[in-house]
């Protein structure tokens, strides 16, 4: 019988941490943003099926960055949690905080123990009946969560464009403001041609279902301006 | 749920919520004995509702009554409900497991929708909701028996259809109208005389309604619109804008007019 090698836990979470920000940093990024309409989630995708935003629950979202057949087994997984809970209980017992908090240990669990982390970052977002109400959590590869507050991003240019956002964010902007600045920040932290827009909207009005995604027109304007 | 963790290793069942819940141990249970209910355990049974087509969509009408013998559980029960944007389903029978296997049917849609990102088709519908009735046999058997019935429409085409269902699990597709429940007989006659396909939504509504009140009528079970103490039956329709439910009032002028036709 051999004896593994020993390897320091701090010499293991750097190696980890450096595999899954280098799997992270290929990816595109998303930014999600509290409007007037609710909450906003646009992100640059080439694909016209392959989604990165998706309806969890009611008032409820998800979008995720990284590696797809690892973002996508945690969305089935965030849709399996909150019907659980839904089902169980009642529908105004699933919230974002508790999935977001499921999605924090499940991605701990696996940056530890697993045979390799998950190269992804996924967020979770809330709309409330108010603004002040609006929840939206970040959750990294290694499990660390973040509850931040009027604006966030997620994916290779998240910190770059989280910070461009921080300077045109004020107040609530309206939806079609919210599009033209997040759009905006996409460009000059790329500085490229955008291949692409997802867009879609918690809307803070509706009925029980709140997820809806932005049409070609919604999006179309900001394509071209 | 183990703890609060995600149940990301739970056996893959594709896009099904029933499955997840059977293969997490979650999925509600009613055990059995050996031997048949006793004849004075009673639990309360939902009577007559009834669906029908129309030009441009589907009604679907349901009493509000639950009765348990000779005895009335429930004057407000709800038996009319919507399973998902375009199609509605009511039950009939042992009215605490139609309860629960709609509320199972919803979600199960709900949980697909959301999974593959489309809906399913209204047949894929129909034929999951028959599963569900074919997978409470053993109940059934045991002389609690629940029968659904399901409407709707498929936004592509819009038109409406309607699915009646027995207790095996058997799944038809009506050409004009379909009833479940013990006033469905009362109801089919009704609506066998009156019925037009060509007939316009408020047209539907009011025959749908008549149908319910003639059932009342016949059937002790079934009870009718009682505009006196405030009762009024569920009337639902789907269209290709949606499931719509019709207004108090409405309902209330419509049921009026069928009182005064029906002996």
């Amino acid at each position: 019988m051999t004896l593994p090698f020993y390897v320091a836990p701090e010499q293991m979470v750097k190696d980890r941490a450096e595999y899954a920000r280098k799997g992270i940093a290929r990816g595109r990024s998303i930014a999600a943003l509290e409007v007037q309409e609710g909450v906003l989630l646009l992100a640059e995708n080439p694909s016209r099926t392959l989604t990165k935003t998706s309806e969890i629950y009611d008032r409820i979202a998800f979008a995720g960055v990284g590696k797809y057949n690892e973002f996508e087994s945690l969305r089935v997984a965030g849709i399996r949690y909150a019907d659980i809970k839904g089902y169980q209980y009642g529908r105004r017992d699933v919230t974002a905080k508790s999935l977001a908090s499921a999605f924090s240990q499940t991605l701990g669990n696996i940056f530890v123990q697993g045979p390799k982390p998950f190269e992804v970052e996924v967020l979770v977002a809330e709309v409330g009946r108010t603004v002040a109400e609006d929840r939206l959590f970040k959750v990294t590869y290694d499990g660390t969560l973040y509850d931040k507050r009027g604006y966030t991003a997620i994916g290779g240019q998240a910190d770059e464009l989280s910070d461009r956002l921080g300077e045109d964010y004020e107040g609530t902007p309206g939806l079609a403001e919210a599009l033209a600045l997040a759009a905006n920040a996409f460009r000059e932290v790329e500085s490229r041609a955008i291949d692409g827009w997802e867009g879609a909207l918690l809307a803070r009005e509706g009925p029980t279902r709140r997820f809806r995604r932005l049409t070609k027109e919604e999006l179309g304007e900001i394509a071209t301006s | 749920m183990t703890g609060s963790l995600l149940p990301l290793g739970a056996p893959l069942p594709g896009a099904s919520f029933t499955e997840l819940i059977r293969s997490l141990d979650l999925a509600p249970k009613w055990a059995l004995g050996p031997d048949p209910a006793p004849p004075d355990f009673r639990p309360p049974d939902a009577t007559t509702v009834l669906a029908l087509r129309y030009d441009g969509g589907v009604v679907m009408v349901g009493d509000r009554q639950a009765t348990a013998g000779y005895d009335i559980a429930h004057r407000h029960i709800q038996k009319v409900f919507a399973a998902d944007a375009y199609s509605a389903v009511a039950i009939s029978g042992t009215a605490g497991l139609g309860v629960e296997l709609i509320r199972l049917f919803q979600t199960e849609l709900e949980h697909y929708e959301k999974l593959e990102g489309v809906r399913l088709s209204l047949e894929g519908k129909a034929t999951y909701l028959a599963r569900m009735v074919r997978s409470q046999l053993p109940m059934a058997l045991q002389g609690f028996v629940v029968v659904p019935l399901f409407c709707g429409i498929e936004p592509e085409s819009g038109t409406g259809h309607v699915f009646t269902f027995d207790a095996i699990g058997g799944r038809y597709e009506e050409r004009d109208f379909g009833a479940a429940g013990s006033g469905s007989r009362e109801a089919r006659a009704y609506l066998r005389t009156v019925y037009s396909p060509g007939s316009d939504r408020t047209q539907a509504i009011d025959h749908s309604i008549a149908a319910l009140v003639a059932a009342a009528g016949q059937d002790l079970a079934t009870g009718g619109p009682a505009l006196r103490r405030g009762i009024y039956p569920n009337v639902v329709t789907v269209t290709t804008d949606g499931v719509e439910e019709i207004g108090r009032s409405a309902i209330a002028a419509a049921a009026e007019r069928a009182m005064e036709v029906i002996r």
